[in-house]
């Protein structure tokens, strides 16, 4: 149920009710919509600001169809969630990364609507969510507007493609993919919301070592850069988009060119 | 239009931690004060700020040239709104002397550009693919410069030079012009000659003490203007941003620059660094006088990250 709660983009929310709590930190954004999205995604869980979640956002977004948003949570022990949103998007939520053989690293780029908090909500093994994030200034249109490979027409001649590389060290591989996919956000005429919804990396031996959840706000050709353990064997990526279609690919270890950063 | 954009305004702005109201009424009612120096005979420079497009600037950051004529004052990017270029416009009359009865567009950028309106469109003139990308981009640069600037852009609409600028020598009012038509910075950029006094006017194809931006750029053409650029003899190098030069800094400055962002981002995609990280990356420290050059180091992670990963990273599916 609490994933449930979590994984729901606020679309859908809105017609529900707000959990009543108490227990819900004073926002130090001072957000318009942190109570809202507080009760939706956290329940009745403990909620406390910490400055140990690294949220690095860029000084502008330059682009507001391609926001990168880098968290790092290395600096807590137990992390079984990461939740990356936007208070202010149409589609808050843009992933919910589960990193099970993976340390509690993660990057992608979201599409903005306006000027707005992203944060990101670490989950602990005793349930508590550790929460930090920052407002980010950005020009309208980023989930409203089609996506370039709609309006150059081309979006079905490269569905799928994946491109990727692996950077092997001591303390695992950092894996870095992207996916051509036009992550249409349902929010743009005549065009229906199309994404992709799942994503499982996979070790050589079949052991799953990070699952997420992607949202529409995601940027068109999702990227994603993530740390997972081990350093042996190929590594597996699956996902599957709401159409229903499945996209896999292969990562060796040590296919990046260069070491590790 | 104008009045939706103000609510859209309004709307970011609330809850922000951006300048409170009264500061910003300030900042505006205390409007823009362009000021010219006289960097060669009959050649004023009207410095922009060297800073990023913002409200406390009005937007005011690139430079404008003003040349004296017997038949009236050539301007050379006319600035970011239309009270801008009313204000170059009475600058003209009091340093020549003159009306301005000449404009010319180095490129699309509405720094440069959107200051036109103040002026008869037939003396509005810029290279055909100015034109182009004006036509094409202009509506989208409005919405954004209105977002930033607010009241400053108050009565400012793209206004479309005229494409009619071919290289080649140009005779106006008694002086004499070489145009030169490049490109890299953006699609079209004009570089204008000055004869009599070797003033190479050479628009955002040279930054000086302020690091380059790209948002519409091809590095290696960007590249090659430069060199064409070092080939043209002067006197007197006038950069889009930053003070003039003398003795090649600027051209040096904006190579240097460039290949390091060109090789600095290749080797970040090549050595698995994501966005964030690129944007980053120690700047190397002979740029430490560059201003903005964090800023802009992330505009470009912006405009090349994604195309890079595409062209560097290989297929995995
Ligand atoms: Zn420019």
């Amino acid at each position: 149920m609490r994933i449930y709660r979590a994984i729901l983009p606020a679309m859908a929310l809105i017609a529900l009710p707000a959990m009543a709590r108490e227990s819900l930190p004073a926002d130090p954004l001072q957000s318009p919509m942190w109570d809202y999205h507080g009760a939706k995604i956290f329940g009745d869980d403990k909620v406390v600001f910490d400055d140990r979640v690294k949220v690095i956002l860029p000084v502008i977004a330059e682009d507001q169809h391609v926001v990168p948003v880098t968290v790092d949570a290395r600096a807590l022990e137990g992390v079984q969630r990461i939740v990356v949103f936007a208070d202010l998007n149409p589609i808050p939520v843009a992933i919910d990364y589960r990193p099970l053989h993976a340390a509690p690293f993660v990057a992608t780029r979201i599409k903005l609507d306006q000027r707005t908090p992203v944060r990101a909500a670490v989950q602990l093994a005793d349930g508590t969510w550790h929460v930090a994030g920052g407002w980010i200034d950005a020009a309208g249109g980023g989930c409203s507007a089609p996506p370039v490979s709609r309006v150059r027409g081309d979006w079905a001649d490269h569905l799928g493609e994946m491109r990727g590389a692996g950077w092997a060290d001591s303390s695992g591989t950092r894996l870095r993919f992207g996916f051509r996919h036009p992550m249409d956000t349902g929010l743009v005429e005549n065009i229906p919301a199309y994404n992709i919804e799942t994503l499982q990396i996979s070790d050589a031996d079949g052991e799953e070592l990070a699952a997420m959840t992607i949202y529409g706000s995601v940027a068109e050709d999702p990227a994603f850069t993530l740390e997972v353990e081990g350093k042996g064997g190929p590594v597996s990526i699956a996902a599957r988009d709401t159409g229903g279609l499945e996209f896999s690919g292969r990562i060796a270890p040590a296919s990046g060119s260069n070491p590790k950063p | 239009m104008i009045a939706s954009r103000r609510h859209m305004i309004a709307a970011t702005l609330a809850g922000g931690t951006l300048l409170p109201a009264i500061a910003r009424g300030e900042i505006f009612a205390s409007g823009y004060h362009p000021q010219a120096s006289l960097i060669a005979d009959g050649v004023w420079l009207v410095r922009g700020a060297d800073e990023a497009i913002d409200f406390t600037n009005g937007g005011a950051i690139a430079n404008a040239v003003l040349i004296a004529t017997d038949t009236g004052t050539v301007l050379i990017d006319p600035g970011p709104s239309l009270a801008y270029g009313k204000a170059l416009a009475a600058l003209s009359r009091n340093v020549t002397g003159m009306d301005v009865a000449r404009v010319y567009i180095t490129h699309l950028h509405p720094d440069h550009s959107f200051g036109a309106g103040a002026f008869d469109p037939a003396i509005v003139h810029a290279l055909p693919a100015t034109r182009h990308d004006l036509e094409s981009e202009g509506s989208g640069f409005s919405d954004a410069m209105y977002r930033m600037l607010a009241d400053w852009m108050a009565g400012t609409h793209v206004a479309i030079p005229q494409g009619d600028v071919a290289p080649g020598e140009a005779t106006f009012g008694g002086r004499s012009f070489e145009i030169y038509a490049m490109d890299g910075h953006s699609n079209g950029d004009l570089v204008i000659l000055d004869k009599a006094t070797g003033t190479l006017i050479g628009g955002d194809l040279l930054f000086h003490d302020r690091a380059p931006a790209t948002p519409h750029a091809d590095i290696a053409r960007w590249l090659t203007a430069l060199d064409r650029l070092e080939g043209i003899a002067h006197k007197l190098l006038v950069p889009g941003h930053g003070p003039p030069d003398s003795d090649g800094t600027s051209i040096a400055q904006t190579r240097d620059w460039l290949t390091w962002l060109h090789d600095s981002l290749h080797d970040a995609v090549l050595t698995g660094k994501d966005m964030t990280e690129a944007g980053a990356m120690a700047i190397p420290t002979r740029f430490a006088d560059l201003k903005v050059a964090r800023y802009e180091l992330q505009r470009s992670v912006s405009h090349y990250y994604p195309k890079l990963e595409a062209q560097l990273l290989p297929r995995i599916d």
